[in-house]
């Protein structure tokens, strides 16, 4: 019967003094980071689902939605728009540089990406700075409660990638990087293309409509 | 990283099907160790610890709010003059609400979710699949951190004025936004939004770690059907926490903005609350306080299944190896797992027939919601089938597990009957709706946890918890369990309504009262009764009977390890040859026959 319990014996059951390091690859032939981060772009896209549906909603079923050219500089912004779009660019033009391990135009690149991106940052701030000091604060109305909470939560979402493109910058620099070994700089790749997309769904949606 | 072949394992980076080995020796110390932790194992225990003082805390709010059920205003032993020195010890309403809404937060997302997903769900899985450690043992570190600030929100939340939160565990809007609704509705719900957040957080780290985990790191051989059920449920669950929980926090930001910046997500025009209207104090309004219900629920009702999914996959490998046989209809179970999962996010409104909403949009969350019945069913008659002319021991970790079952079956039941909307307009808010969910959180979830325990407690500790003592918890607690919830039906049934401090005030309930102090007696034994638990866990751990690696002689991978395994888990790399649930297998002489052991090339 099954309900006697061996009980200990060293022999067999102790563990075996040297550790052992041991690894698998099951699954899609993909690199573990990447799967990793579409899944995790799969959360953000629900994040920023229920955003913009939430915005859908009340912008829906309001008496009246004011003119988003009326309150918003929407120029300035469709530059910015721009800005972020060019740090997407510059982005993937390090990946190429980076897979023919030419290391000056990868330092190049990565390093225009976060000034781009900073730059983007810098603008939306000036936005806000100005906004607020004309009373257009959360509390006015439906327009800028929804307008302040989905900019501000993406621009989150922009500085964090802006500090994780740093931190890349920073292993470039060190020399971690090469044709052989750049999934690093991939992932934080696929994190602010992410961002600069939901940044033109959101931009069209408040700036635009 | 003495050794040169070490360096040559880089995670996530060979072909797939590859297994590379070699060696390597290193000492941490004890902080690296036992408190920031990277070991899967480690981490497993701490959530697990985290989950059970927290257990405790919430079931001491439990208590309180029997006590008040039973003898509402009566002046409470002991505490009474700790709590309430201004109302000759009794409890205050205020005080009330803040019970039961901290009583649903802490048991659902600082007990049930980590415990399962925290806790088995780090332990068990590189163990189950024959990994060395989780994919991202840092970021896994962290999710456990990310619990911590979710500790102390709560805490704060308790010392803001207004003594804690009130709005429910549900924070419905106006109450939960406007600080003139209650008292809880003060600084301490912004508190109580934080801690959600992080809790958030951590299960979103924890949900990806898994899900890279399970799909990258299987054992060569372990394809995905011959995945153990816990490891599918536990990958269910994540997917559930991944694409459900994201749009909880998005609306929690919301109410944080609305409480914090004024904005006007949740509030109506024209609403007046206690004398006073928000727009006319400076805030936003025009917004829709339906619209927190709907994103709410559309978290939470997927939610309840994080809290049972996992807990049915625990359930089913309990019942294989106690009843040596294999699970019945193995393929069956997982089917009906991912269903279960996907009917889930569909079904949100049968939350909020009685909020409100266009019929035939009621009647598709129903039929919708009586789907995932099926699913269930399949699942119930295959836990039968397995123990249909199986050999029953009947061990506790056996024990706990029927008894998950014969109280899911209860819970599952009534939840059908409920989802049909004209019943729920009924009996929506009453204790029939308390009755369910607790067959199914507690004599389900908490049951399949106290079979996990005792039945993997040998691999985290090398020694089992002493059997007489387990038997006896398991019976207190079955007979206390259903003593307090059954009944609950009874009350329901008669219309008290639930989140109550006073029910009796209406005279057409005075006569319930008997039955609530029956109750409130269950319920203080089934607290008591814990004391055998508490005293076998901790006793046991240093204690119990030392056994060796596989004391149940079950055939899944983590019986291989050492018990406790340690840093890096299995000996060597393992390869598979079958399924998990191999019992009474005439091929061999033993009734079990290992996924490791390879009979073909012998
Ligand atoms: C057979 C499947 C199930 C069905 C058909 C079902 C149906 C329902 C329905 C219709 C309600 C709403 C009642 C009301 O508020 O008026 C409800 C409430 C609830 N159910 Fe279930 N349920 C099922 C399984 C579960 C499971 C597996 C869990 C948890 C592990 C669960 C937990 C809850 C909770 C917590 C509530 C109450 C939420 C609240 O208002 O605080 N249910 N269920
Ligand atoms: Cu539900």
């Amino acid at each position: 019967m099954t309900t006697t319990m061996t009980s200990y014996d060293p022999a067999v059951d102790a563990p075996k003094h040297h550790h052992p390091v041991y690894d698998y690859d099951s699954g899609p032939p993909v690199d573990r980071g990447k799967f990793a981060i579409w899944v995790f772009l799969g959360t953000e896209i629900m994040f920023f689902t229920g955003m913009i549906g939430t915005y859908i909603v009340l912008r829906a079923g309001s008496p009246e939605w004011p003119n988003p050219a009326h309150r918003l500089a929407v120029g300035i912004t469709a530059f910015n728009t721009f800005v972020l779009i060019c740090s997407s660019a510059t982005v993937v033009a390090g990946l190429f540089a980076v897979q023919k391990d030419d290391m000056a135009a990868l330092r190049k690149w990565w390093g225009l990406s976060i000034l781009l991106g900073a730059g983007f940052v810098g603008i939306q701030a000036y936005e806000y700075v100005h906004l607020i000091d004309h009373g257009m604060t959360p509390n006015q109305d439906l327009f800028w409660s929804t307008f302040y909470l989905m900019t501000a939560l993406h621009g989150l979402h922009v500085i964090i990638g802006v500090l994780w493109l740093a931190v890349a910058y920073v292993k470039i620099l060190r020399g971690e990087y090469s044709s052989k070994n750049w999934v690093g700089l991939e992932l934080a790749g696929l994190y602010w293309h992410f961002v600069d997309l939901v940044w033109v769904l959101l931009f069209t949606l408040i700036y635009l409509m | 990283m003495s050794d040169p072949n070490a360096s040559s394992i880089r995670p996530g980076m060979g072909e797939p099907g590859t297994t590379r080995t070699s060696h390597e020796h290193h000492e941490l110390g004890f902080i690296r160790k036992y408190i920031f932790s990277v070991d899967h194992k480690v981490i497993g225990i701490q959530f697990m610890l985290l989950g059970l003082v927290f257990f405790v805390l919430g079931g001491l709010f439990a208590m309180a709010i029997r006590y008040q059920l039973a003898w509402p205003w009566e002046s409470m032993p002991v505490i009474g003059d700790l709590l309430f020195p201004n109302t000759g010890q009794a409890i205050t309403p205020e005080f009330y609400t803040m019970l039961f809404t901290m009583h649903g937060t802490i048991m659902i997302f600082f007990v049930i979710i980590p415990l399962l997903t925290g806790a088995f769900g780090n332990f068990l899985i590189p163990l189950m699949i024959g990994a060395p450690d989780m994919a991202f043992p840092k970021l896994n570190m962290f999710g456990f951190w990310a619990m911590i600030p979710a500790v102390g929100c709560v805490v704060m939340s308790f010392l803001q004025p207004g003594g804690g939160p009130g709005s429910g565990w549900t924070a419905y809007p106006p109450l939960s936004t406007i600080a003139s609704a209650s008292p809880g509705s003060l600084s301490a719900q912004t508190w109580w939004l934080l801690a959600l957040t992080w809790v958030g957080f951590s299960s979103m780290m924890g949900a990806v770690n898994y899900v890279t985990t399970i799909v990258k790191m299987r054992a060569p051989g372990l394809t995905m059907f011959r995945m153990p059920l816990t490891i599918w449920a536990l990958l269910i669950a994540a997917l559930l926490q991944l694409f459900a929980l994201p749009v909880l926090t998005a609306a929690s930001m919301m109410q944080i903005s609305d409480r914090v910046f004024q904005s006007g997500f949740f509030t109506p025009t024209n609403l007046v609350i206690n004398q006073i209207n928000p727009e006319g104090a400076g805030a936003a309004a025009g917004g829709q306080p339906l619209l927190w219900q709907h994103l709410f629920w559309f978290y939470s009702h997927p939610a309840v299944y994080i809290m049972v999914v996992p807990a049915m996959g625990l359930a089913s490998d309990i019942l294989s190896v106690h009843a040596r046989k294999p699970v019945f209809g193995y393929k069956p179970m997982v089917y009906s797992l991912c269903s279960i999962a996907g009917l889930g996010f569909i079904v949100w409104g049968h939350h909020m027939f009685a909020s409100g909403m266009n019929p035939a949009l009621g009647m598709t969350f129903m039929v919708a919601t009586m789907m995932i019945a099926l699913p269930s069913a399949i699942k119930v008659f295959n836990w039968l089938g397995t123990l249909w002319g199986s050999r029953i021991q009947l061990t506790t970790p056996m024990l706990f597990t029927l008894g998950f079952i014969a109280m899911f079956i209860i819970g599952g039941l009534s939840g059908i009957w409920m989802a049909a909307t004209p019943v729920d307009i009924y009996i929506h808010d009453t204790y029939i709706i308390v009755a369910h969910f607790h067959y199914i959180v507690f004599g389900g979830s908490v049951f399949a946890l106290f079979g996990a325990i005792y039945h993997w407690y040998p691999k985290m500790f090398g020694r089992v918890m002493n059997e007489t003592l387990g038997k006896i918890h398991f019976v207190g607690t079955f007979i206390f369990t259903n003593g307090v919830f059954y009944m609950m039906h009874q009350l329901g049934m008669a219309g008290l309504m639930r989140r109550t401090a006073d029910p009796y005030d209406y005279e057409s309930y005075a006569h319930l009262q008997p039955l609530n102090v029956f109750i409130t007696i269950s319920a203080f034994c089934l607290f008591v009764w814990q004391i055998f638990f508490v005293w076998n866990f901790f006793h046991s751990m240093f204690w119990g009977k030392r056994v060796g690696r596989n004391p149940w002689n079950a055939a899944s991978l983590e019986w291989e390890a050492p018990s406790p395994p340690g840093h890096g888990n299995f000996d060597s790399a393992l390869r598979v040859y079958r399924g998990p649930y191999e019992y009474a297998d005439p091929s061999v002489e033993e009734d079990f026959l290992a996924q490791t052991r390879d009979i073909e090339s012998k």
